[in-house]
């Protein structure tokens, strides 16, 4: 059997994605405005300026909705998810969390690293139970849900090997399995694909789709590359650099947009059909607009 | 070596691997798509066929050959060079002379009575040192006060060679147990402290910010990341008080004992029982070797995880 229909058992029902409008939104960010005390080298030694990686950001994400983030290294986007993670506080302005101020980390969010952040002393089993003990799952609880969601990233065969015993993509799964092996309601995720070669990030986003159709959780998923953006948001927010601020947020329909007959040509691959191209250009217009020098 | 893939061939893995029927789930087969570390395991097994038990047998005394070579020349010339004239016989006995005395003193039990009184001292001493030691560390290398408060301290104190000490400790603590445990303890405090304080501070941040991105609160933080992550390096600096427990206990056990090791052989000198002092020196390499085999096997077995 996949994986989704046992998972979904130990998971509440997910919220149907398109919620009713005037509710809550699952994640909101308001005016949120974050300030680094930086070294001055220009003044001197012992000079200190202030720096602001993220200025005036508002957004709200829905309920089970595909938010990708995309932005040119050093825009900001790894503060702002450590500011969503709870990991450090907006210098100004509110994050919410359905409807709840944010206040520092918690098991309501589950962030996946680009770099793993596996435990190499524990097996893939375990490492899905790390998040599981935090909880305070009892032990028995614990490693049937682990089995579970190892068997929904498709890694049932390697529940006892160590992390050195995987590839970069099957450490990522790990990874992926132990954030939402807790439940969390938002998955934050930071870059998470961009140490993988091409092919295995290919079918790590597919994959990545798949396990959110059949949880519906809500994903806010921070990326420099703009065809990763395009291929997996329902919305793109596009940020620029020096301060990060968000641009611009595009929606994404890519739906049909590979089936073949369609307006789009014959071929059965999202990324070559025409309309994922007006998107990507779209994104990438965004990104070069005002400030053109900022990305050379 | 036949290459076949002999489908009962001694696995040189750990674990069983558990390739060849594909996955049942069908939907999950995507995820393999990415090149595992399976594929290329087996690749391996294809180029390294198992040997056969011949072979294995003849490479196994290849090796066990080439690594006692040196020790067993060693020998064959202290054997050979006192009775052939070489070195005068008083001063360096011919080794089966030794290894007679070193059987006589095994049999009447005064070997084993100097091996326990050393090994019981060095223990007794060591098991302290590593009680002070990672805790201590565990401080210095988590909270930056406790370490500008107590590092330069510390680090006037591991410059003082132990031996120097040795007069400082019997002054104070008499000539009995204390001080040469005393010793033992200053000797293996310092390499179990400083790879200590290493193991802490070199925890991957990523590791940390991980589980702080959990919720856990510091004291489960500490317990579950950062103090498994420091063991290996913790159990280095343990592998090397191991060492330095013997050698400065020795030394401490010709200055003044009745009993040890170290007294046995500055005993034996004394008195002109050259035999018996080779036999004490070669007890004392033996037991060096075979504390040193035990904290090793210790020491991979809490690192088995750092592979490659």
């Amino acid at each position: 059997m996949s994986g989704a229909g046992t998972v979904e058992a130990v998971a509440p029902a997910p919220a149907p994605s398109d919620t009713v409008p005037g509710t809550v939104p699952r994640l909101r960010l308001e005016h949120v405005r974050k300030e680094f005390i930086v070294r001055d080298a220009t003044a001197g030694r012992g000079a200190r300026k202030r720096f602001t990686a993220v200025e005036d950001f508002t957004l709200d994400v829905r309920a089970g909705e595909f938010l990708t983030v995309v932005g040119p290294s050093g825009c900001g986007k790894s503060t702002l998810l450590d500011l969503l993670g709870g990991l450090t506080e907006p210098t100004s302005g509110r994050i919410l969390l359905d409807g709840e101020p944010v206040t520092g980390p918690g098991l309501d969010r589950g962030v996946v690293f680009q770099q793993y952040a596996l435990l190499p002393w524990r097996s893939a089993r375990a490492n899905v139970e790390f998040g599981l003990e935090a909880k305070g799952v009892a032990r028995a609880a614990r490693a049937r849900v682990a089995d579970e969601y190892l068997d929904l990233v498709g890694l049932t065969a390697f529940a006892d090997r160590y992390p050195h015993e995987l590839s970069g993509g099957m450490k990522q799964r790990v990874a992926i399995a132990r954030s939402l092996a807790f439940d969390p309601e938002v998955l934050l995720m930071d870059e998470p694909f961009a140490a993988l070669d091409a092919q295995t990030r290919e079918s790590l986003q597919d994959e990545l789709l798949r396990i959110w159709r059949a949880t519906g959780k809500t994903i806010v998923f921070i990326t420099h590359g703009i065809e990763e953006s395009v291929y997996l948001g329902q919305r793109v927010a596009v940020m620029t650099p020096r301060p990060g601020r968000l641009q611009t947020v595009i929606d994404v329909d890519l739906a049909g947009a590979a089936d073949p007959g369609s307006d789009d040509g014959e071929h059965d691959d999202v990324r070559s059909s025409a309309r994922f191209g007006r998107y990507r250009h779209e994104v990438w217009s965004a990104l070069h607009s005002p400030k053109e020098d900022a990305h050379v | 070596m036949s290459s076949s893939t002999a489908p009962h061939a001694p696995g040189r893995e750990v674990r069983p691997v558990t390739t060849t029927p594909p996955t049942p789930s069908a939907v999950d087969t995507v995820a393999f798509a990415d090149p595992p570390t399976l594929g290329r395991r087996q690749v391996l097994t294809a180029d390294d066929p198992t040997p056969s038990f011949g072979a294995r047998l003849r490479g196994a005394g290849v090796r066990v050959l080439r690594a006692s070579a040196a020790i067993v020349l060693f020998l064959v010339i202290w054997e050979v060079a006192p009775r052939v004239g070489l070195v005068d016989q008083v001063f360096l006995p011919p080794l089966s002379a030794v290894l007679e005395s070193f059987w006589g003193l095994l049999v009447s039990g005064e070997l084993g009575k100097h091996v326990g009184t050393s090994l019981t001292r060095a223990g007794t001493g060591f098991t302290i040192a590593v009680l002070l030691a990672i805790p201590l560390g565990i401080a210095i290398g988590w909270w930056a006060g406790v370490a500008q408060f107590l590092g330069p301290f510390l680090e006037l104190f591991r410059n003082t060679a132990a031996l120097a000490l040795l007069p400082v400790f019997i002054l104070i603590l008499g000539i009995g147990e204390t001080s040469k445990i005393t010793l033992v303890v200053y000797a293996c405090f310092f390499p179990i402290l400083l790879n200590t304080i290493a193991g802490v501070r070199t925890v991957d941040p990523l590791l940390v910010k991980s589980a702080r991105s959990l919720g856990l609160p510091p004291v489960r933080l500490f317990q579950k990341v950062v103090l498994p992550a420091a063991v290996p390096t913790i159990f280095t600096g343990i592998r090397m008080a191991g060492t330095s427990s013997i050698l400065v206990l020795i030394a401490a056990e010709m200055v003044g004992a009745k009993a040890g090791l170290g007294y046995l052989i500055t005993y034996a000198q004394f008195n002109f029982q050259i035999t018996n002092m080779y036999a004490g020196i070669i007890a004392i390499s033996l037991v060096g070797v075979s504390i040193n085999a035990v904290l090793v096997s210790l020491e991979r077995h809490f690192s088995r995880w750092r592979t490659t």
